[in-house]
């Protein structure tokens, strides 16, 4: 499976990246070659197989529904690049 | 001197009261101070507030009202640990000064036995990367050889310890990150069973896969560090409960009742040194009486594919919160939404993980997770049954590490691929939630240290511990001597 | 042609726990924004979620009321799409093993009963809120993650209704189910229950479905109707002119009562989903799903059922006192009580109810049932009359006081002295003594007179039985 231009520009969208155009033709290469690699997997018989999609055997893991404790706007102050009267602060969302 | 001491030796030395928790703390600062611009192991180190820790604790012990015999004795953090007021970067330039509002469970518990932390430590960037050489704080230099690379990710960790810049260290393990840094410092590295430490507070890369473990100058630290930081945590839903927990202290095993698994696939394109490491080792523990089993685990050449479709794929929905928005770096010149996402992100990460997002997304995307992230779950089924099936006739699995001991630094930057297969020996463990630990035994020709794995079933960490220590006992500790 | 509108509905209701689903964080409404949320529901590196086991519970529950298959394994999945309003970057929902498979939501529209399929229930959480400055010079959308985590159950029907009418009686229904199950208070100004409209048209008995519409942005269930019944004709046009309707995202205007497309490009979605490992699969057997169902309260059509049989009531008023629980289970603690049923539902649903502004929070009401059973007790053992009882209820609506201390307080006590009425018709008789041969002559109506002017002489609070009877003695 070699990867194209195209596809990493369309991946690269969905993972919101600005990819420069030698980082796009780097990528194509190298992710080329990983997946070429990686197809090995397919030379593995999985039929019947349960995929693994939960690592620990637990299951049913619930909290209470009790009130814990919440931050503080000078807690998300500290941290947030903008923030304005109690709002995180981004250029204006075009719906 | 102090910093040579072990976490044991220094608990005896508090408790008998011939030495204070400020001349532990002055006497690392000391050394920090002057060695770590060398190794660069340390991203955050606050000496103000480790010596006001310090002496509260000394207050506490001298009113006899100490939290636990290890009360005042430092931990140094790899920085995806979360550390509340205290900036946790990730290596990365887009958590910029992030600073936790809360502590990680492992720091929770090793604050209610009074331990101090020592500060933060270097890391490969989100923990990827074999080499710590991906931190935006720069490379980390191998104590034994300034020349080469720690390993990674938990590069600093590994190097604080074998440099005495840390009693021990926590770091964590997604694909060998303990044991392989471990390895090429020459000390030892626990990953514990996937669900025995809370990974509440760790900086998720791969959540199915990560698990935080100690970095220590020897087992009976290690174990004692493993214990302290294991228990289910409420806060953790893949956190367990086992039956058997695990003790603080631990004796020898007679080997005389062990058997050792070798499994002939780790031991293809392992280089000379290391391969003789080995064997020179595993005789040893024939002629002290374990039962040596050849086995086969036929999964192995599955490993590497499977964990990079496992691992990226959930590194790129883990990391799609870092967009500019609630913390870390914004990028300044993003004039609507759109760009205030890509440049943030563009600016923030570095290559390795960009790589590794685009692949992760890739293999999830529409039309392709069948073939790519759905496979690689089975096939992680099919290498889970491997080792069940390798634990029905051996006690504990013995095989190298690394193929081949500390790279040069920027030996391997340039090829990713490389670099993956890099990771074979390590990653199975992670894929099949095992306990594995690194144990120094001995330096190839160049003098950079080898180490030895010993891989155990689910939640027996107290086999691999009580054999590693048989072990270790035959080996002088492994010291760097960087100076 | 003769066209067919196929309608789906995706309604989002808020379930009523006092945290978040994933985290401590409360729920409430209207707080100052970004004062409920923690480490957790803001996304913060390093940290997990763990289910709120109450969100499990109430779906289970509103499944069986839904009569849906609850799934013995379930789990939860990550949802991955990039919003300033989604702080992981992913929403944690339910993807191919939702808690609840297929049920159903019986209606009655136009005359016609129909039970609308559901396609699924799944839990997931609610995402922030972002608000848009209007300030052209300060171009910037402001963020509020209160909302983020909020617990959502996610019902979807399938294709199976016809009408704006169908669409907005299934919503009703829908509503009364999951309040008198006590999971969700569907309060649509207050985004607890938020309902999205698939359309499309096909030539009436044609199986394969047309090009879909989605309507988003009602706010009331006549908004949905309207909507539906607008784009029907919409559509209709479009379709008779031969235009292609195109597959998009409509939103509804209510100023003008239109849809108008959503004009920002549609991007093509990815959401590339996978099960997310940080939390637990939910596992449970039969014999537990079994058990939660016991634990279901009588449904809307169940009471209505047996309030008819039991009570003799009315389908009227039957039906109003079955509109919410808490009014069912106010009429019932009233009749618990030895009152008679029908005349206390005559009293709650037809008195009472046009002071009450919820019906949902009859408990929370000035005028308790215990205050109701003494209103109704007192007009049993004659001591008001029923007109003066209406009073004595508009004064404990006002005043929120007994009543008994209103009768008390303003002497409205009825006389049931017989010597006080005789003295009073003595009165009456002598003062109209034309009357009174007139009713000797035969003409029985005037004595309605003489009444009259008994209970005026006696203010309104002479027992009217007791008047009648004296004065047709004194007739006699």
């Amino acid at each position: 499976m070699s990867i194209d231009i195209s596809t990493v520009e369309r991946t690269a969208e969905l993972s919101k990246l600005y990819l420069s155009e030698d980082e796009k033709k780097e990528f194509a290469g190298q992710l080329s070659d990983i997946l070429e690699y990686v197809e090995k997997i397919n030379t593995l018989d999985t039929s019947g197989v349960q995929p693994t999609d939960h690592i620990i055997p637990n299951v049913n893991v619930f909290r209470e529904d009790e009130v814990g404790q919440s931050l503080t706007h000078d807690e998300l102050k500290l941290n947030a690049p903008e923030f304005d009267r109690g709002h995180f602060v981004v250029p204006k969302i075009i719906e | 001197m102090i910093t040579s001491k072990t976490v044991v030796q220094l608990a005896d030395l508090l408790t008998k009261k011939e030495i204070s928790a400020v001349e532990i703390a002055n006497a690392y600062i000391d050394r920090i101070n002057t060695h770590d611009k060398k190794i660069n192991a340390y991203i955050t180190f606050n000496p103000e507030k480790l010596l006001i820790e310090a002496s509260q604790s000394d207050k506490r012990r001298a009113t006899g009202s100490e939290l636990s015999q290890y009360d005042g004795i430092p931990v140094a953090i790899k920085d995806n640990i979360c550390t509340k007021g205290m900036k946790t970067s990730c290596g990365s330039r887009i958590l910029g000064d992030y600073t936790p509002p809360y502590d990680a469970t492992v720091i929770a518990k090793l604050k209610e036995k009074g331990m101090t932390i020592l500060g933060k430590l270097n890391m490969d960037e989100f923990a990827m990367g074999s080499t710590t050489e991906t931190s935006c704080y720069g490379p980390v230099k191998n104590p034994h050889n300034l020349n080469h690379v720690p390993g990674g990710s938990s590069g600093g960790s590994a190097a604080a310890v074998a440099a005495h810049l840390a009693p021990a260290a926590l770091g964590s393990d997604t694909g060998g990150s303990i044991r392989q840094p471990a390895s090429f410092c020459g000390v030892t590295g626990m990953k514990p069973t996937y669900g025995r430490v809370s990974r509440f507070g760790l900086v998720a890369f791969a959540s199915s896969l990560d698990q935080i473990g100690p970095l220590a100058r020897t087992i009976d630290d290690a174990t004692l560090l493993t214990s302290i930081i294991s228990g289910k945590d409420t806060k953790d839903s893949t956190s367990v409960a086992p039956d058997n927990a695990i003790p603080e202290t631990i004796t020898c095993r007679d080997l005389k009742t062990v058997r050792i698994g070798v499994p002939e696939e780790y031991f293809e394109g392992v280089s000379d040194d290391t391969k003789h490491a080995l064997s020179k080792k595993i005789n040893e523990l024939d002629a002290a009486g374990a039962q040596i089993v050849p086995i086969s685990l036929k999964m192995t050449e599955f490993a590497v594919p499977t964990y990079y479709l496992i691992a990226t794929a959930e590194a790129s929905s883990n990391l799609a919160r870092y967009d500019g928005v609630k913390y870390g770096a914004r990028s300044k010149v993003a004039q609507n939404l759109d760009e205030l996402y890509k440049l943030s992100r563009s600016e923030g990460f570095g290559q390795e993980v960009k790589r590794r997002i685009i692949l992760g997304t890739y293999s999830l995307s529409s039309g392709y997770y069948d073939a790519y992230y759905l496979k690689a779950l089975k096939a992680r089924t099919c290498i889970i049954n491997d080792f069940k099936k390798a634990f029905e006739s051996v006690d504990i699995i013995a095989a190298p590490v690394v193929p081949s001991t500390a790279f040069r630094l920027g030996e391997n930057l340039s090829n990713p691929l490389e670099m993956y297969m890099s990771d074979i020996l390590t990653i199975s463990a992670n894929l099949a939630a095992i306990p594995s630990i690194s144990i120094p035994i001995a330096k190839d020709a160049k003098g950079l240290p080898i180490g030895m794995q010993l891989m155990g079933p689910h939640f027996d960490e107290k086999s691999v511990f009580e054999i590693g220590k048989t072990i270790e006992k035959d080996i002088t500790p492994l010291i760097a001597d960087f100076m | 042609m003769d066209l067919e509108a196929v309608i789906g509905l995706e309604v989002h209701a808020q379930l009523n726990t006092k945290t978040k689903i994933f985290c401590g964080c409360p729920t409430g409404f209207g707080s100052e924004s970004n004062t409920q949320v923690c480490p957790v529901c803001t996304g913060m590196p390093g940290v997990l979620p763990v289910l709120n086991k109450e969100v499990l519970q109430k779906t289970i529950l509103a499944g069986h009321a839904l009569d849906c298959k609850i799934a013995n394994y379930s789990v939860f999945d990550r949802k991955n799409y990039f919003y300033p309003d989604l702080p992981k970057a992913y929403q944690i929902s339910q993807f191919d093993k939702p808690i609840c498979i297929g049920g159903t939501v019986s209606i009655v529209a136009d005359g016609n009963p129909r039970d609308i399929k559901l396609t699924r229930i799944h839990m997931e959480e609610d995402a922030g809120k972002n608000i848009h400055s209007s300030d052209i010079s300060n171009p910037v959308s402001y963020v509020d993650y209160n909302r983020t985590g909020v617990p959502l159950m996610e019902i979807v029907s399938e294709p199976d209704m016809h009408s704006g009418e169908e669409a907005f009686q299934y919503l009703m229904n829908l509503r009364k189910i999951l309040r008198y199950i006590n999971v969700s208070d569907c309060n649509m100004e207050e985004g607890s229950f938020r309902c999205d409209v698939n359309i499309s048209l096909r030539p009436r008995g044609e199986s394969k479905l047309g090009e879909k519409v989605e309507v988003k942005n009602m706010n009331s269930f006549k908004a949905v109707k309207a909507a539906i019944e607008h784009e029907i004709k919409r559509q209709t046009i479009m379709i008779e002119d031969k235009e292609r309707i195109k597959q998009e995202t409509r939103l509804w205007n209510p100023d003008k009562s239109t849809t108008e497309s959503m004009r920002s490009k549609e991007e093509a979605h990815d959401y590339r989903y996978f099960p997310d490992p940080d939390l637990a699969p939910i596992s449970v057997t039969d014999e537990q799903i079994e058990a939660m169902r016991a634990e279901l309260p009588e449904l809307p059509i169940q009471k209505l059922i047996r309030f008819k049989d039991e009570y003799a009531l009315s389908d009227l008023d039957a039906e109003t006192l079955c509109s919410s629980r808490s009014l069912a289970d106010y009429f019932e603690q009233v009749v618990s009580t030895g009152i008679d049923a029908k005349k206390a539902a005559n009293w709650i649903a037809n008195e009472l109810l046009s002071f009450v502004e919820n019906i949902e929070q009859m408990q929370n009401f000035k005028v308790t049932h215990e205050m109701m059973t003494e209103l109704l007790q007192l007009i049993d053992s004659s001591v008001i009359s029923g007109k003066i009882a209406k009073t004595v209820l508009g004064r404990m609506v006002e005043t929120g006081n007994s009543p008994k201390k209103i009768v008390e307080d303003e002497g409205l006590t009825q006389v049931t002295d017989t010597g006080a009425i005789e003295a009073m018709v003595d009165e009456v008789l002598k003062a109209n003594p034309e009357i009174v041969d007139e009713i000797k002559n035969g003409k029985d109506k005037a004595k309605g007179f003489l009444v009259g002017q008994v209970m005026k002489a006696a203010k309104g609070k002479a027992n009217p039985q007791m008047v009648n009877k004296i004065l047709a003695k004194k007739l006699s």
